[in-house]
């Protein structure tokens, strides 16, 4: 008989690691991307590594307008992020962030250009609110309830819904378009400032950031202590426990998934009230689908996603400093993005498993 | 009247993209591999190709003969190159690593996307050339030839003759995959990887094998969606973000033709012909409408992926084991 064949090194799934080596190793993976990031600026720009990381601080924090724009990003940002994630817990693929943040856009618009002028703030934003929140929720509701009847694939329903959206926003945009032919809405009410958030303090995004924050406290609070937390919880774990135990999964599915498109929503409400005052179909900027990485690298834990939505946007904003000054495309910053998402969905690897090496002389 | 003679070809270019996409898609997904990377990496696969075919044409500026060969076989090569860096990187996340698919897929998309973007915008300032845009005539004339008798058979030319030869390239791709999957060895073992890897496992299939294969060669062939829609369609001028969001359509255009690219040839051509009815519909001043005939292909994926899931038809159904990972010893 022919000597037993020991390959060269074999995975193993890890019992369980503390929480400090777990985070070590994503730490140590995201230094990498980041060497490896400024590897590929110095090949591209000729700047020094250093001067790399200098300007890419310079471009987030540099001027006070500079952090209260990266504030306001990472707002938005988390706030989809936060949105996704009670879906997310329950391993419902929300992809259609993108949808529920354009129809939450599209309802507070509307409000604005229709009751605007009409109605004094103090009932119109509420009513925005409202409006953008129903939108969002109906818009995640859709796909959850064919996943609850039928079981249809929520992935490629929600990924559908999003083009569906943008399309009813390219229809609104043509409808309301200011001035006829202009192709764009153009910014809303812009000399009442009817229905526009107030400011706070002078600071345009502050209230933005306040809210965000607090829905970010209340959704952790959601998912962890509350009794429609557990249940989600479950569902996530094994559906068919959920069932034996007397979860009625399908109001879980479709309950769920109208609170994260509502979230949704409310994003879209912040970015038009809130920030940009007109809707676009690319107001949401790929949020949809980064919010699926931010919430997965912070391990769908809320508070985490602090952490994670600001390394994303300031990677972003750093990128988009260098471009700018290096007259490079603003791609940029997806290209050094996309390496840090590689670098740590690779490292949750050795976080779950390690290689065994084969054993001199076997 | 509607204007046929002009529509259907028009519905049939755009529809080679779209035809190539869900093609590489259905390997992959056959293998269990949602890879909802497909749009970034089409974006690479056209990308690489304007890169290539940049490159060789800075040197026919310097004076050098047009090579026939090489003007075709350089962006054809990198297009498959830059492709099959993206698959690898795909494979080795979600396959040996075993990642979430979707968060691979999703970062994939954003890393491609921008890929292409970056280089389209940065390539002269790069390589310090001073054209004033990236447009690639001589390569996309030789991309471009129709089939030699195409202009002298009248309708009948013009309706099946009249592609460059990335198009017949595609449909017969799809057949051959057809056939592949459903008819041979290969295909069983591959279907058999993507509904039960444990069971695969133990009927002596090389699960790994399989997935990286059919992963690989999934992305080489959507990249080649990327190439035609540059070189062809849009006769060799790259422009940021005018591929679109093709790529997505792929994957929908995949749940439309439930798993089976044959069917998918005569599906991609009527998704085309639906992206681009809104040019063909006199709407007269409204233009706000044509915005909803946009929806359609989106609309019409929603109502197949609903009614197939309703009907519950064995052989409708995505892979059983898509999405998820295997590790042959957690069982």
């Amino acid at each position: 008989m022919t000597k037993e064949h020991v390959p060269l090194l074999h995975i193993v799934k890890r019992k369980s690691l503390k929480w400090y080596q777990a985070w070590g190793v994503r730490a140590a993976a995201i230094v990498l991307a980041l060497i490896v990031d400024a590897i590929l600026t110095t090949i591209l720009t000729g700047l020094n590594p250093l001067e790399v990381y200098a300007t890419i601080i310079r471009g987030a924090f540099g001027t006070t307008r500079k952090f209260w724009v990266l504030m306001q990003h990472i707002a938005i940002l988390l706030c989809v992020s936060i949105a996704v994630t009670p879906a997310y817990k329950m391993r419902f693929w929300n992809v259609g962030g993108e949808g529920q943040i354009l129809v939450g856009a599209l309802a507070t618009a509307a409000c604005m250009i229709l009751l605007g002028n009409k109605l004094p703030n103090a009932v119109l934003i509420p009513v925005m609110t409202i409006s953008a929140i129903v939108a969002g929720g109906i818009w995640g509701l859709i796909p959850a309830f064919f996943k609850a009847k039928w079981n249809t694939n929520e992935t490629l329903f929600t990924l559908m819904m999003n083009y569906v959206a943008t399309q009813l926003v390219a229809y609104f945009v043509i409808v309301w378009e200011v001035p006829k032919g202009a192709g764009q809405i153009g910014i809303i009410n812009q000399s009442t400032e009817s229905g526009w958030f107030p400011m706070i303090a002078g600071n345009r995004y502050l209230l933005n950031v306040l809210i965000v924050l607090t829905l970010t406290v209340l959704v952790f609070i959601y998912l962890r202590y509350s009794k429609h937390g557990y249940e989600i919880s479950v569902v996530g774990e094994s559906e068919r426990t959920a069932r034996y135990v007397g979860i009625k999964v399908e109001n879980v599915i479709m309950r769920t998934m109208f609170l994260s498109g509502a979230l949704c929503g409310i994003a879209g409400l912040l970015l038009v009230a809130g920030t940009n005052h007109t809707v676009t179909t690319s107001i949401s900027g790929g949020r949809g689908f980064t919010a699926v990485m931010v919430a997965w690298l912070a391990k769908f834990n809320p508070l985490l996603m602090i952490l994670t939505s600001f390394l994303i946007v300031l990677m972003e904003r750093g990128a988009g400093e260098i471009s700018t000054k290096f007259g490079l495309n603003a791609s940029y910053a997806d290209i050094i993005t996309g390496i840090i998402l590689f670098f740590i969905i690779a490292c949750e690897f050795f976080v779950n498993y390690h290689l065994v090496f084969r054993k001199k002389g076997a | 009247m509607f204007d046929f003679m002009s529509f259907i070809p028009r519905a049939v270019m755009q529809s080679i993209p779209l035809l190539y996409g869900s093609t590489g898609e259905t390997i992959t997904e056959k293998a269990g591999h949602l890879n909802l990377g497909i749009p970034g990496i089409m974006y690479v696969g056209g990308i690489s190709g304007v890169i290539g075919a940049f490159l060789y044409e800075q040197t026919l500026r310097a004076g050098a003969p047009v090579n026939g060969f090489l003007v075709i076989f350089i962006p054809l090569i990198s297009c498959l190159l830059g492709s099959l860096l993206m698959g690898l990187i795909y494979s080795l996340l979600t396959i040996t690593f075993r990642s979430n698919q979707n968060v691979t897929g999703l970062a994939m998309t954003t890393f491609g996307v921008g890929f292409g973007n970056f280089f389209g915008g940065s390539l002269i300032k790069l390589t310090g050339s001073d054209v004033p845009s990236i447009a690639l005539s001589t390569t996309s004339l030789y991309f471009s030839k129709k089939l030699p008798f195409a202009d002298k058979l009248g309708w009948f030319g013009q309706i099946f003759l009249s592609y460059s030869f990335l198009a017949y390239v595609a449909i017969i791709l799809a057949f051959v995959t057809a056939f592949v999957i459903r008819k041979t060895r290969i295909g069983l073992n591959l279907r058999a990887v993507g509904e039960n890897p444990a069971t695969a496992d133990a009927a002596g299939i090389n699960v790994n094998r399989y997935k990286y294969t059919a992963t690989l060669l999934g992305s080489m062939i959507a990249g080649l969606g990327g190439l035609y829609y540059v070189m062809d369609y849009a006769c060799g001028v790259w422009s940021n973000d005018a591929f679109g969001d093709r790529g997505w359509l792929a994957i929908a255009l995949v749940i439309f033709t439930v798993w089976r690219p044959d069917i998918s040839v005569f599906a991609s051509i009527l998704f085309g012909g639906l992206y681009i009815l809104y040019l063909f519909i006199p709407t007269g001043m409204n233009l706000s409408v044509k915005e909803l005939y946009k929806m359609l292909p989106y609309v019409v994926t929603l109502v197949v992926l609903i009614i197939s899931s309703m009907k519950k038809k064995r052989e409708n159904q995505p892979p059983q084991g898509l999405g998820v990972p295997y590790f042959r010893e957690e069982r």
